[in-house]
């Protein structure tokens, strides 16, 4: 059964394999195409056409989807491997242990932001950025840059206490929990966390460092926690709605998965932590 | 490095991941990649600009139809970055975004451009690169 633990908690050895899992995954080519599917959603979705995998009702159970297809890659890898969560309420600093050699490597130098520590800095020569937007095939951060502060737990809780999915226009521009927890509007939870990270994080390509499926992990996380708290409210929007994936509809690229399918995690892995 | 522009890139890409990793990925889905937008959003169109920031030549303005700068979801606004087109997207408040910026969205598309120039770090903006 998989277990996600939070990132805080996990055993050297734990890390290790986490690590040499994701460098297989890369080496093996499965890796980039993750990243590929991402940038092409990232790209296509938009608040007044089609939109599954962002700014639309469908973010959490798209995400919780790719999540679970990422993490089964990886456990072809090493069964024991199961996706850690980063906490960054708890965990909110360059200095956290994510940030560690043995982990996922610190921030960037100041010159042209390369990551020159841990498992995926360029020396190792086992993280080259494939799938990109720009000329650089090293992997960039610019942790907290300008000051930048990760959301607080007070922000999260805020977020937490809304009792509405979603609401119309079903976009970007959305009231309600789902457009909070994602970050267009609000105290901004999910978006500012990419933008703290910087490099790859801050782009459509964001899947270039390992450290997408940690952050996305809470995320998935704060969804079954905000559902423990509010049992009587469900996804919404139920049927019928234009250009947006209804409770019962099929969500791409897979098509055969709604999110009715994913409301319950528990079908597929739980927490370490009661949500 | 494939000449190919960075939206048939894409949706080549998006074909051969969804193979590669097994998925039921339809052709309405890799169709679903160079579909325009189908309507502009909230307020008037922004002004053109073009200009030299931080040594790079960044313009801005109504894009022509058609094209390889069709299909893009800035509502018929194109981007370009030393001439290659920095691919940018409107939010339904007004703001912009693009896939260099995507998570923090700033006033206009000039300011877009010029966040994007900032990123950049001088490194050319090019088309996705196909494995």
């Amino acid at each position: 059964m998989t277990v996600r633990k939070n990132q805080a908690t996990l055993t050297a050895d734990e890390k290790r394999r986490f690590v040499n899992a994701l460098l297989e995954l890369k080496r093996s080519g499965r890796y980039d195409t993750f990243v590929t599917t991402h940038n092409a959603f990232i790209m296509s979705d938009t608040d007044s056409g089609d939109r599954v995998g962002h700014r639309s009702p469908s973010f959490l159970p798209w995400h919780r989807r790719f999540l679970i297809e990422f993490e089964q890659a990886l456990q072809s890898v090493d069964p024991t491997v199961n996706l850690p969560y980063w906490d960054w309420t708890a965990d909110r600093t360059s200095r956290s242990s994510l940030w560690a050699p043995d982990f996922l490597g610190g921030t960037g130098r100041a010159r042209d932001g390369q990551v020159t520590d841990g498992p995926f800095a360029r020396v190792g020569n086992r993280w080259t950025i494939t799938v990109r937007v720009d000329g650089r095939d090293y992997l960039r951060r610019d942790l907290g840059a300008g000051g930048r502060q990760l959301p607080t737990r007070a922000e999260v809780d805020s977020v937490l206490a809304m009792e509405t999915y979603d609401t119309a226009p079903w976009n970007s521009s959305s009231d309600g929990f789902r457009n909070h927890l994602e970050g267009w509007r609000g105290v901004n939870l999910h978006n500012r966390v990419h933008v703290w990270v910087g490099g790859q994080m801050g782009t459509g390509v964001s899947p270039n460092d390992p450290v997408f499926w940690l952050h996305h992990a809470f995320i998935d996380k704060l969804w079954a926690d905000w559902q423990a708290r509010h049992p009587r409210s469900t996804y919404l929007p139920a049927a019928g709605t234009a250009n947006v994936v209804d409770l019962g509809d099929t969500m791409r690229p897979w098509n055969d998965v709604t999110p009715a399918d994913m409301l319950d995690h528990t079908r597929h892995y739980t927490f370490d932590t009661a949500a | 490095m494939s000449s190919i522009t960075r939206r048939r890139a894409l949706g080549v890409a998006a074909g051969a991941a969804g193979a590669a990793a097994g998925l039921a990925l339809t052709h309405s889905a890799v169709a679903a990649v160079p579909r325009a937008a189908t309507a502009p959003a909230a307020g008037p169109a922004p002004a053109a600009f073009d200009e030299v920031y931080q040594g790079r030549r960044i313009r801005g303005g109504a894009s022509h139809g058609g094209g390889h700068h069709g299909g893009h979801h800035g509502g018929g606004y194109s981007v370009t970055i030393d001439g290659e087109e920095l691919h940018v997207m409107r939010n339904a408040d007004g703001t912009w975004i693009s896939v260099i910026n995507h998570y923090e969205p700033v006033a206009t598309p000039k300011a877009l451009a010029r966040a994007a120039v900032r990123e950049l770090q001088g490194a050319p903006l090019v088309p996705l690169t196909l494995t």
